[in-house]
């Protein structure tokens, strides 16, 4: 059966009616495959009475539901918006798609608009890939995963792209923020508390000096 | 007597609690030291502080990154449990539409009630927070005066342990000598608001808060606190050792194994248990207080949750800490002949004059703590400084358009970063489009911790538009009836949001900060929704006659002789200051009342 990965070289306009059809016929088959399958969640959430000390993680509460080719996309946008560099490891590194699945995975109505943002913008970027590169987004370099995602994160976008744009600044935050509130986020973006200690000393002479106060 | 189930319960007792928090907690702490039999009913599950909170947990480590949910509406490792402003089977309706109308009502189902989840501000209300006619002709004055309270903040401070300074200032009030805790040193962005707030005006110092710095001296406090009372000194003096101060990591939200900060459970059910004088029945929703027919209460009516049975626990005396409006809700559910409008109802003034504090917020960028040294300032999980009302000149001339004040908590800071760390850096730094790729890593380097932010909390005085009653129709899932409410704010409360705004936005400027939120032009938009700051008080407020209000100075309500309230209640106006303290210093200013009215043999 075709997946994204087969599609012909052709201009942004016929692949898209293509992509259509294709969709609206193989859906039946196979929608979580190929379409952007986004009917509510009918999982139950944890309720008013959670283990609070318990440590969780994506899956543990609530099934994810991303499928494969989802998923390979996921990792990569993630890759794309937070990369490895010399003093902190990229995203997927840090298990970020899998947050980014269970928040789309949320059985919270909260989450239900973020769960078809991103989707059908999941959906919609590997369209892109394949139309300009003829490659899934996943098994694209670098280069024109950056070009698409330039695209969307350009000062004055396209108006054409309005709605992936709201698709790419959610999943940046969905990212950034997911990437953050690990124990290596944290240590990338500076922030070096939550150990215990016999006494408080202040601010440091250094950080004071820094603002004028000392 | 310990923590019970409905089939333990005693035939009498002499005191018959409502609720375990603040209010609850300390008029059963002082009641049991002085050997008096109680029972606290308690609508929500037993707790375990020790064993149960989440103190290093990560957002890593929570289900959504710790967000909020309708299942944890304060997030994920927040110290409630069965809590919410919507909570499931248990409702309650708004007789108007329109969101800035509307109350929404935050309930505590757990152990210790509320006392587990607030962010320990404890400041004390000034003389002019008592008086509000005598000083702007309008609201209620209180039948009590600051004079007839501070001994009792005295005592709740040392008790619970709050760290602070003394500042001297006008309408803040100092406490007692040897009182307080050292305060923390503040932070960076505590004292860069401090050195540039002055030009300004804004006067930030050390906040009070309820969390040990040191350990509690257990030698001298007891003796202090129970003068001639040996036992209640021995257990007190046992308590306050186990207590550890604080260990500068993780927010007080999220509770305190290491007893470091107040709730309830941790100062003062603890040593009342200890005492052998308390019963504590959990999962007991109070239905109706019960009158025998000389109009005594006589006791409570619960639904046993555990079973859905009903059960009736017997005092000889009453006193309602459910949350203000929650003992609201039972003094109107208990209608009789004698009371057909409810309990105490007689002035029909119960449920009226319902009030919160008032309160925006406004954050910035601050661009001069940018490429800051990386350091920790976690501190004692939670605010270090404020900036306490001062403007007292110009409201006292009425320049203002609003009466009382409000005091500023700072917001922000290096803290542990959350799911919306970054949202919103683009506009904050003035970037256009959206930041990703090594460029977003490097920003988010400098843009960590330069974001500050100040929320306000201010005086609300009673207005006839906010108020509650009962719904006439809908019932909760054990079919007692629900709450309606009604809110209204005047134009003092929109004249103080809009003064607030342009406080907060000239205070955050002088630090050079960038505010990216524009000025908001609909005033009732910046305020936050009635009931949503949880501060909420009032509903039986005390007065200086029978006619205007529901209970007397010692918070003893007028028509019922045995029937007390100690939670927010009986608050005749809500101060800038947060309520908590102030409900625990009434509780155990009535507790003392109560006990001197059985020995006079009037109760």
């Amino acid at each position: 059966m075709s997946t994204p990965d087969d599609l012909p070289r052709m201009d942004r306009r016929k692949a898209l009616q293509w992509m259509l059809t294709a969709t609206a016929t193989m859906a039946v088959r196979d929608p979580n495959l190929f379409a952007a399958d986004t009917s509510p969640i009918k999982a139950k959430g944890y309720g008013p009475d959670p283990v609070m000390v318990k440590v969780y993680k994506p899956g543990d509460v609530w099934p994810l539901t991303l499928t494969e080719p989802q998923r390979r996309t996921t990792r990569a946008l993630c890759d794309v918006i937070m990369p490895a560099d010399e003093t902190s490891p990229s995203a997927s590194a840090l298990g970020v798609p899998d947050f980014i699945d269970e928040w789309i995975s949320s059985p919270y109505p909260a989450q239900a608009g973020d769960r078809r943002l991103v989707l059908e913008g999941l959906q919609w970027i590997d369209q892109e890939a394949n139309t300009r590169f003829g490659k899934a987004f996943a098994d694209l370099a670098l280069e024109p995963q950056t070009a698409i995602c330039s695209d969307l994160a350009a000062a004055k976008p396209q108006p054409e792209y309005k709605k992936q744009v709201s698709f790419f600044k959610r999943f940046r935050d969905l990212t950034a923020g997911g990437y953050y509130t690990t124990p290596e986020g944290m240590k990338a973006i500076g922030y070096v508390g939550n150990i215990p200690s016999g006494t408080f000393e202040g601010p440091p002479i250094e950080a004071l000096k820094h603002v004028g106060l000392a | 007597m310990p923590l019970i189930t409905a089939d333990k319960l005693q035939d009498s007792y002499d005191v018959v609690i409502v609720g375990s928090g603040a209010g609850g907690g300390q008029t059963a702490y002082t009641l049991t030291m002085e050997g008096l039999k109680v029972l606290i009913l308690e609508a929500g599950r037993s707790f375990d502080v020790q064993s149960e909170v989440a103190m290093l947990q990560l957002p890593s480590q929570a289900p959504l990154r710790g967000e909020k949910t309708p299942d944890k509406q304060y997030g994920f490792h927040d110290c409630s449990i069965n809590s919410g402003w919507d909570i499931p089977g248990e409702p309650y309706t708004n007789a108007n539409k329109e969101p800035e109308d509307q109350f929404r009502w935050w309930r505590q189902r757990m152990m210790g009630g509320r006392t587990n989840h607030w962010g320990r501000i404890t400041l004390r209300n000034g003389p002019y927070d008592f008086k509000p006619r005598m000083r702007f002709d309008l609201g209620f004055d209180w039948p009590i005066g600051y004079d007839d309270i501070a001994p009792y903040y005295d005592k709740v401070e040392m008790l619970i342990g709050v760290f602070g300074t003394n500042e001297g200032l006008e309408n803040s009030p100092n406490s007692s000598p040897g009182v307080l805790q050292p305060a923390p040193k503040l932070r960076v962005g505590e004292l860069y608001a401090q050195k540039h707030g002055k030009k300004v005006g804004a006067h930030v110092t050390s906040i009070h808060r309820a969390v040990l710095t040191i350990p509690q001296d257990a030698d001298t406090l007891p003796a202090k606190l129970h003068p001639g009372n040996a036992k209640a000194q021995s257990i007190l003096a046992d308590s306050m050792r186990t207590r550890s101060p604080c260990f500068w990591a993780t927010d007080c939200h999220r509770g305190c194994a290491i007893r470091a900060n107040y709730d309830s459970q941790t100062v003062h059910l603890r040593p009342a248990l200890a005492t052998g004088n308390l019963d504590i029945l959990p999962n007991a929703m109070a239905r109706e207080v019960t009158l025998d027919k000389q109009g005594r209460a006589t006791g409570i009516t619960f639904i046993n949750k555990v079973d859905g049975s009903e059960g009736h626990a017997t005092g000889r005396a009453v006193v309602l800490a459910a949350s203000s409006q929650e003992s609201v809700r039972l003094l109107l559910n208990s209608k009789s002949n004698a009371f057909p409008q409810g309990l105490a109802n007689s002035s029909g003034k119960v449920g009226k004059y319902i009030t919160d504090s008032v309160s925006s917020s406004l954050s910035a960028h601050i661009p001069a703590f940018e490429g800051m040294p990386i350091h920790n300032e976690d501190g004692a999980g939670g605010p270090h400084a404020y900036v306490p009302w001062t403007m007292h000149a110009q409201n006292g001339k009425g320049e203002l358009g609003f009466p009382g004040g409000y005091h500023l908590e700072f917001t922000s800071g290096r803290q542990m970063p959350s799911l919306t760390v970054l949202n919103g850096i683009e506009s904050r730094l003035g970037h256009e489009g959206v930041l990703f790729g090594p460029k977003l890593k490097e920003e988010a380097r400098r843009y960590y911790g330069c974001h500050l932010g100040f929320g306000a909390q201010g005086t609300m005085l009673p207005n006839d538009g906010s108020f509650c009653e009962l719904d006439p129709e809908l019932k909760d899932q054990w079919g007692i009836p629900v709450l309606r409410f009604h809110w209204k704010w005047t134009d003092f409360e929109l004249n103080q949001a809009q003064h607030q705004q342009q406080h907060i936005r000239e205070l955050l400027e002088a630090m050079g900060g960038k505010v990216s939120a524009r000025t908001e032009k609909e005033k009732t938009k910046l305020l936050r929704q009635g009931g949503t700051v949880i501060h909420e008080v009032g509903g039986a407020i005390m007065g200086a006659d029978r006619e205007s209000s529901v209970s007397n100075q010692w918070s003893q309500t007028w028509d019922v002789k045995n029937l007390f309230m100690a939670d927010g209640a009986p608050f005749a106006s809500t101060a800038d200051k947060n309520p908590t303290l102030t409900i625990m210093a009434l509780a155990w200013r009535m507790a003392d009342h109560l006990m001197d009215e059985m020995k006079k043999g009037n109760i």
